[in-house]
């Protein structure tokens, strides 16, 4: 909402701040959800816990991997994820960088830091031809974590890709079917899986996941304060 | 369900996951102001139907959303190979014919040698 920064931005290019603030409440898209549906707590019997990280901005990287690999190295200190699949981790433990297509990549950072890091993107870019798209508005992250082979079994009732740990191993990420919607799918680590889901699937995903997790005893854990606040 | 090698993607995936467009390698004329009625004609709404070896243009529409070849036999729907936008394909027609032809006489070859040794 400001130009304040504007002379981090080398003029060729309209942006703008899409965050309202940190002061300002926002609706995760599974508020509706968690009322309509219930979100059950997890319990010592549950198997498999779901968590919606919505403190999180998505921004979408397209363009050259070559030129996108030395910005993101300057900006963030990582390497572009070049080959497909890889999902690549920032040390801070938030971030991360997904390939999603040859001239595609799914960058998720902390809550508030998409506008500044576009920015310095974007300097860093030059005029190389790229796009960078702020979609946090657009999509949602939803963590499933727990008993490992719970997770395995749950998501083989939700997903036409393979998820055996010898072809979904750490660090790879894909965009594939899921219970008739499509989302990205990824695994950070052995003990997670990461759903990326539409804002207009959220509350299907969320449902999906509720009726299919019931065996396991899914349980939700919920922030309690709405995003923005806390962050 | 079957699964399909995406080359981008560089990986076997789905069936479902994928969509066909249609004939592959159609060249939009150069000039289209300057072609005549028929070549755009055929530009527009002519396509092959052979009975045989088939390019054909696939998305892999829930993946990496890109366009790519493949190049299936329309008889047994059997997938030959698949290659990325502008590249040429390596299985043809007139290849699958010419290994035919050498399949032919090598088998021909042998049942003379055979006629020979008898
Ligand atoms: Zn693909």
């Amino acid at each position: 909402m400001s130009d304040i920064k504007s002379d981090l931005n080398p003029g060729t290019v309209n942006t703008y701040d899409a965050c309202p603030g940190a002061d300002i409440a926002q609706e995760s898209p599974l508020a509706w959800s968690y009322l309509n549906s219930g979100a059950p707590a997890p319990g010592p019997s549950s198997r498999i816990v779901m968590r919606e990280q919505a403190a999180r901005d998505h921004l979408i990287l397209r363009g050259g991997a070559i030129v996108i690999d030395e910005a993101v190295r300057q900006v963030l200190g990582i390497n572009l994820p070049a080959r497909p699949q890889q999902l690549t981790l920032c040390d801070d433990g938030v971030s991360s960088l997904q390939w999603l297509s040859p001239d595609e990549w799914l960058l998720i950072v902390p809550f508030g830091q998409a506008y500044n890091i576009e920015l310095e993107l974007r300097a860093a870019l030059g005029d190389a031809s790229v796009a960078i798209s702020e979609v946090s508005g657009g999509q949602t992250l939803l963590e499933l974590s727990g008993d490992a082979d719970a997770l395995q079994q749950l998501l083989m009732k939700s997903v036409i890709y393979d998820t055996h740990p010898q072809h979904f191993p750490p660090g790879k990420g894909v965009t594939t079917v899921f219970a008739k919607t499509s989302l990205i799918l990824r695994r950070p680590d052995d003990s997670r899986w990461e759903l990326v889901v539409r804002r207009s699937f959220a509350d299907y995903v969320y449902r999906w996941l509720l009726d299919a997790g019931d065996e396991f005893a899914i349980g939700v854990i919920r922030d309690g304060a709405q995003q923005g606040a806390s962050a | 369900m079957f699964h399909i090698y995406c080359p981008y993607c560089e990986e076997w995936r789905e069936e479902e996951e994928f969509h066909p467009k249609g004939q592959a390698h159609i060249q939009r004329p150069i000039d289209p102001e300057s072609c005549s009625d028929e070549e755009w004609g055929d530009y527009l709404f002519f396509r092959d139907n052979p009975r045989g070896i088939h390019h054909e243009l696939w998305v892999h529409a829930v993946g990496c959303r890109k366009f790519f070849n493949i190049t299936r036999h329309t008889q047994s729907y059997e997938i030959l190979e698949t290659y990325r936008m502008g590249e040429t394909p390596s299985v043809t027609a007139e290849s699958v014919k010419r290994e035919a032809i050498a399949a032919a006489a090598s088998t021909a070859t042998s049942e003379s040698a055979e006629e020979v040794r008898a």
